[in-house]
């Protein structure tokens, strides 16, 4: 990202400022990293009421195949990503990742079946890239369009069901990562039952024109708080789930993420569509044979946060590094500093100690089963 | 006599002694702190050393020693719960007390006039 370019901004982006957030570059974006209430506040919101978020930046995809068949669209979009398609209902939606020769991940996304059409969410420093990406390799049997003219919220916290279902009773009887179209405030939005904090909750695309208008009355609403980036990053880290860039990114593999259970049985070994996208036998080789390191949840043993970046090490007089924490901080619902971190296979069960380095001290952190919070999906 | 440092910490000055905080300001820059870590009680810094370390949830953050002395006391009840220093940056926030080795360096610093002139 060149720094001197200037930010751009999103459809709420008066909105964050007339809230009065505190404005951070992200992703080549102007977004609120917090609001008045604080990051701690906002957080706990969430987790106990429901928090609006301005997720606007990351990238919405419509893949149509030529022939005008969905199947079509989804075997075309196979072959770049490990995942079952073909397999996906209409009216739902399924976690993927797109993928590169040697199995690292080039992004992660949503992928939804919107009967005629296949609509992707990817992450927003990634979505140019992405989009070149499906162009270069699906563009002769699938029309791509990126769209630009619509913002992006999601609603997230237990009582965001109730405070939607007042403008649309219906939304009650969709499952987790069901995708539904419908009117809120009389503006035609697609919402999908899903988010990225842990939480039951909605993400809805809304025409870019008319998106403050359905945020404002949305956080009219006594049960909700607009929530920023800082708060997002907590929820989304304490739920154990990666943060493109951060927890994932070229250099690491599913597997070794720990995100096999996005790799549907027809696409594994065996499967009936086996392979057939980017480093396909990597990831295939490590299905069977295991990877050598994993991303793990790490709990500090002290109160002391870990932070990104921070190494890891197998004894506390240090030596050479065995891994390295990829994120961490403090977790204000679970009441301790939460990290995720890459370390060798044979270290990865819970309960193992190691040492991470903060400040040149080596800090006990044990190895946790993650989520950190347990998540509230309603499926 | 109350003092200010460019970088944000407040000292507090009796007898040679300075009591040292960090300022509202300061505090609303980090938002919601949830970790802190002081100097030990006999231990010496010089001027610009880090002293401390406070981490929000976002980020972790140097407090640097305002000038040259000695540790005399930290102040643990903002280990024990460090939103003290959310709530009250510049009282029951304090973080500890120095024994300045030069009681006329203080001089140097700014006044809380100046000081409200670099942030405003």
């Amino acid at each position: 990202m060149d720094d001197r370019s200037p930010l751009k901004q999103t459809p709420l982006h008066a909105l964050h400022v007339s809230l009065g957030a505190r404005m951070v570059p992200f992703a080549g974006y102007d977004m609120p990293v917090q609001y008045p209430a604080g990051v701690l506040k906002e957080h706990l919101h969430t987790r106990t009421a429901a928090g609006l978020f301005d997720v606007s930046h990351m990238g919405q995809i419509r893949l149509t195949a030529k022939s005008g068949r969905i199947e079509d669209a989804a075997l075309a979009l196979e072959k770049l990503v490990p995942v079952d398609v073909l397999g996906l209902g209409e009216g739902r939606q399924r976690y993927a990742l797109f993928t590169n020769a040697n199995g690292g991940i080039l992004d992660d996304l949503m992928v939804a079946n919107r009967g005629d059409h296949l609509f992707l969410v990817v992450n927003a420093a990634c979505k140019d890239a992405d989009f070149a990406h499906l162009k270069t390799h699906l563009s002769d049997t699938c029309d791509l369009e990126m769209l630009e003219d619509r913002a992006l919220i999601a609603l997230q916290g237990p009582h965001a069901v109730s405070v939607l279902a007042e403008l649309w009773a219906d939304i009650a009887t969709m499952r987790f990562m069901d995708v539904a179209e419908a009117e809120l405030h009389d503006v035609p939005c697609i919402i999908s039952r899903s988010g990225y904090t842990g939480e039951d909750g909605f993400e809805i695309s809304i025409p870019a024109a008319s998106a403050e208008d359905v945020a404002r009355r949305i956080l009219e609403h006594p049960d909700v708080l607009p929530i920023g980036l800082g708060a997002r990053d907590s929820l989304r880290l304490e739920a154990g789930l990666c943060l493109y860039g951060n927890d994932i990114d070229t250099g690491t593999t599913p597997v070794e993420a720990g995100l096999q259970w996005a790799l549907q049985k027809v696409r594994r070994g065996g499967g009936s569509r086996e392979g057939g996208y980017p480093g396909a036998d990597f990831i295939l080789r490590q299905l069977s044979n295991g990877a050598s390191r994993r991303r793990v949840g790490l709990k500090p043993e002290g109160k002391a946060p870990v932070r990104g970046g921070a190494l890891l090490f197998a004894t506390a007089e240090g030596g050479n590094p065995i891994g390295s924490v990829t994120s961490g901080g403090f977790g204000p619902s679970a009441e301790f500093p939460v990290a995720m971190g890459y370390v060798p296979t044979d270290l990865a069960s819970p309960g193992t100690t190691v040492f991470a380095e903060v400040r040149g001290k080596y800090l006990a952190v044990t190895v946790t089963a993650l989520p950190f919070v347990t998540p509230s999906y309603k499926r | 006599m109350l003092k200010f440092t460019d970088e944000h910490e407040w000292l507090k000055i009796e007898g040679g002694v300075a009591t040292v905080g960090i300022t509202a300001y300061a505090v609303e820059q980090l938002g919601d702190l949830v970790f802190v870590e002081l100097p030990e009680a006999g231990s010496a810094f010089a001027k610009g050393d880090t002293a401390s370390t406070v981490e929000s949830v976002k980020a972790a953050s140097d407090v640097y020693c305002p000038l040259d002395g000695e540790i005399v006391e930290s102040n643990q009840a903002i280990v024990d719960d460090p939103s003290l220093v959310n709530s009250d940056p510049q009282g029951a926030g304090w973080f500890f007390k120095l024994k300045l080795s030069d009681p006329s360096a203080v001089n140097a610093l700014l006044d809380e006039a100046a000081y409200k002139e670099l942030i405003a």
